[in-house]
């Protein structure tokens, strides 16, 4: 059975989704050049995650204000983070699972024991996460996807695991 | 975020996408896409799942190791059971200042189109 990707939408926003006429890009295509027990990973989601005490959260005060704009900017996420050290922001979701359980959307914990049980090769020193709520995606397109890629290629990361919300 | 997925690829980097909308990823362009039925908000599970967790990662990178076409699309095959709890549980709290916004504007519209009526 292929998945449903409406199952979840309210029925207008299924139908905006439906009848939105999305320009294909061209895709870029890096074949992987490893095997997984070789391959140093990185993890970006969409989820609003930040580390408390240490980063500011995402900006939704300005979006409450101006209901058109998100945050575009992304938070880089160590892999020694504790679960109780995450802050989750982000409006169109209900958070309170990723508070509870960051590796329902950036799995960090997860692809540690990945590592530690050799099934990859390592998870990087650094993993991020951006705020999915963009009208446009000129930011992320222009500064900051390009700014996250050096990053990972700064680390020698050979693979990325894109989870967006 | 298919135009994140672009800008690492780009640079060399295998990317592979989880999502709830693979339908939304394949039309924008996404290098690999590995769709999942679950509510937004929960890409690889439950909170506090840990098997259900590994499950859907073990299954995401074998289908990195697999895809060799871009924008390729591999679906898993999970339910999330109560659907009738979780249609309603993934929301926030708070419906999100868009939707706020948009409800009000068709409120100021309809109140616009009673106000001409009645001068008619």
């Amino acid at each position: 059975m292929p998945v449903d990707s409406f199952k979840w939408m309210p029925p207008s926003l299924a139908n905006y989704y439906r009848n939105m006429n999305i320009e294909r890009a061209e895709v870029p295509w890096t074949p992987l050049q490893k095997p997984l027990a070789e391959c140093r990973f990185s993890l970006l989601s969409t989820a609003g995650a930040y580390v408390k005490g240490e980063q500011e959260p995402f900006d939704v005060e300005r979006e409450k204000r101006e209901p058109m704009w998100g945050d575009p900017t992304y938070r880089a996420i160590p892999r020694d983070v504790r679960q109780e050290q995450i802050g989750v922001t982000h409006l169109h979701i209900n958070t309170a699972d990723l508070e509870a359980d960051i590796n329902v959307a950036l799995p960090v914990h997860r692809f540690l024991e990945l590592e530690a049980s050799g099934e990859i090769g390592s998870l990087a020193p650094t993993s991020y996460s951006v705020m999915g709520y963009q009208q446009s995606n000129d930011e992320w397109a222009r500064r900051y996807g390009p700014e996250i890629a050096s990053r990972m290629k700064d680390e020698e990361v050979d693979c990325a695991f894109l989870t967006p919300v | 975020m298919p135009v994140l997925a672009r800008a690492i690829e780009a640079v060399g980097i295998s990317t592979v996408l989880v999502t709830m909308s693979p339908y939304l990823a394949a039309a924008a362009g996404t290098p690999r896409i590995v769709g999942v039925e679950f509510p937004f908000g929960h890409p690889l599970g439950h909170a506090g799942d840990r098997e259900e967790q590994m499950k859907v990662i073990r299954d995401a990178l074998r289908a990195l190791v697999e895809i060799k076409e871009p924008n390729t699309v591999v679906d898993l095959p999970y339910e999330w059971p109560e659907f009738e709890l979780w249609i309603k549980a993934w929301h926030p709290p708070e419906p999100a200042p868009i939707m706020k916004y948009l409800r009000e504007q068709a409120r100021l519209r309809a109140e616009a189109k009673h106000r001409e009526e009645g001068q008619s």
